[in-house]
């Protein structure tokens, strides 16, 4: 049954990737984004990690990607505004994602299928687990990496507050 | 799984479902019957006695009306901005506990669609999610005051949503749970979490006001800007559809406030009415109790709508960004002293 499952939501998650490569408007590239990212929330369910997917799904679905479709709300792109690319570039875009699929090609042919990973806590993914896992033997990284974050808004604050001690 | 189960969750979707569309039928009747008692008006009082067939009358209306498509929108997400409107709006029901458990013959059915053991992150991802009805109908739309409007409610949700989660993180330090039903449960008899948590149920408060689009954070519908805000261009059931899911909103919003901070089903004296009323009415009388509280906050939604002028677009982020998410901040660090001090001594 969840084998099914996983293999629908597998090709909903491709095709809906695909499409945010090939729809034509940057609005509904960003809609299929989002929709690839809510397959990707039940791919989490399906492995009982209800916490992640759950995550995925307010900050992913409902925070960044509120964020993107904003940001190109406003920008207001069309074809019109899209400045024509000369042949040129377009065939070095062919060379180099042809290159890309060599080297993928190459390596995957090399590559061989490991066991499947079999966890030794099947819960792991539940809440209570995971808080304990971060919290206890990943208390260092998980820290370190929620300075970085404040780093990161800092600097961003900085930015946009340059302008004003300038002017 | 058996089928007895799926049966009996059906049942129970359809229920909610339909008690949720009802509710927010009659939310419309009371806004307006609420509205003209602040303004010393009579109200709608023709259809029916006190005019209570007011709302089928405005539903029949809004069916029969013209349904006009833009020709310049974007036909497709235009009809899909309304949809996933309510769309997000009913599904934030599915995790509600509505009462304990009710046992009918030697079976307990739990009156409750799912708990799932993230329940308040569930809620938190739909509130989030709700945005996209109204930035997808804005966009479609194809214009500039729709398009402003999807940009302000896109800000607006963003801005409040980070203030509601950080006033849940300080609700969740004292329930040690994420799961809606165990949250409820503590809160037995008395124990209401709003009596230790009462600046967090503020905050959480007034975020739900703007999540919701309700005066006075209404500004995506500022007729006084932007015509009709998102759905200047919606008209017939489409447009119905938007004012629904508003109404619907805010009785989900209305519920996770009352299960969240104010008890749910629980009452005072509850035991020894378990015990007068049996294990099989004693839960409705609780799931009675709790739409009381909704009620309440129904109602309280309406009387702030019709009380508070609306916020400018620079009040609405500085009261965000530098009133409440610092006061959440500080009401965390407030509660977490104060349990770690409790655990000490």
């Amino acid at each position: 049954m969840s084998t099914q499952v996983f293999y629908f939501v597998a090709t909903l998650s491709i095709i809906f990737s695909l499409m945010v490569i090939f729809a034509k408007n940057p609005i509904h590239s960003v809609l299929y984004l989002i929709l690839t990212f809510f397959t990707f929330t039940v791919h989490y369910v399906l492995l009982n990690a209800q916490f992640l997917a759950v995550v995925n799904f307010i900050v992913y679905m409902g925070a960044i990607m509120v964020l993107f479709l904003f940001v190109l709300m406003l920008l207001n792109l069309n074809k019109d505004t899209e400045p024509a690319k000369s042949p040129l570039i377009k065939i070095i875009g062919v060379i180099a994602g042809g290159c890309l699929v060599v080297t993928l090609i190459g390596s995957l042919k090399s590559a061989s299928i490991t066991s499947p990973l079999i966890l030794k806590n099947q819960e792991l993914g539940l809440v209570e687990n995971l808080g304990k896992e971060l919290f206890g033997p990943f208390l260092l990284p998980f820290e370190l990496s929620s300075l970085l974050l404040l780093a990161a808004m800092v600097g961003a604050v900085l930015l946009s507050k340059r302008d004003e001690v300038e002017a | 799984m058996d089928s007895g189960f799926i049966i009996e969750k059906f049942l129970l979707v359809a229920v909610i479902f339909g008690i949720s569309l009802l509710i927010a039928m009659y939310s419309t009747y009371a806004e307006r019957k609420v509205a003209a008692y602040l303004q010393d008006r009579l109200g709608p009082d023709r259809a029916g006695p006190f005019g209570i067939l007011q709302p089928l009358a405005d539903g029949v209306k809004m069916f029969m009306k013209e349904e006009i498509i833009p020709t310049t929108s974007n036909r497709w997400l235009f009809v899909v901005g309304p949809g996933l409107a309510l769309l997000c709006a009913c599904i934030g029901t599915a995790v509600i506990p509505w009462g304990s458990p009710m046992v009918i013959g030697d079976k307990v059915v739990p009156l409750q669609v799912s708990d799932i053991n993230v329940g308040v992150l569930y809620i938190f991802g739909v509130v989030s999610l709700g945005v996209y009805g109204v930035m997808i109908g804005g966009w479609a739309s194809n214009n500039k005051y729709s398009l402003l409007s999807a940009i302000r409610a896109a800000s607006q949700n963003i801005s409040y949503e980070i203030a509601m989660g950080l006033s849940i993180i300080a609700l969740l330090l004292i329930t040690n749970t994420l799961s809606l039903k165990e949250i409820v449960d503590q809160q037995h008899g008395w124990r209401w979490n709003v009596l230790y948590q009462p600046l967090g149920f503020i905050i959480f408060m007034v975020c739900s006001f703007a999540e919701t689009n309700r005066a006075p954070f209404d500004l995506p519908e500022c007729e006084t800007e932007l015509i009709g805000g998102y759905h200047t261009e919606y008209s017939s059931m489409k447009l119905g559809f938007y004012l629904f899911a508003e109404y619907i909103n805010m009785f989900v919003s209305s519920a996770v406030m009352a299960a969240l901070y104010f008890g749910g089903y629980n009452y005072p004296g509850m035991d020894s009415m378990a015990e007068i009323l049996g294990p099989t009415w004693a839960p409705l009388f609780g799931t009675g109790i709790f739409f009381l509280k909704i009620f309440a906050f129904i109602f309280f939604f309406m009387w702030v709508r019709w009380t508070i002028p609306r916020f400018r677009y620079d009040q609405l982020m500085n009261l965000g960004w530098k009133g409440l998410i610092p006061l959440a901040i500080a009401n965390i660090i407030v509660t977490g002293i104060v349990i770690a001090v409790i655990e000490k001594f």
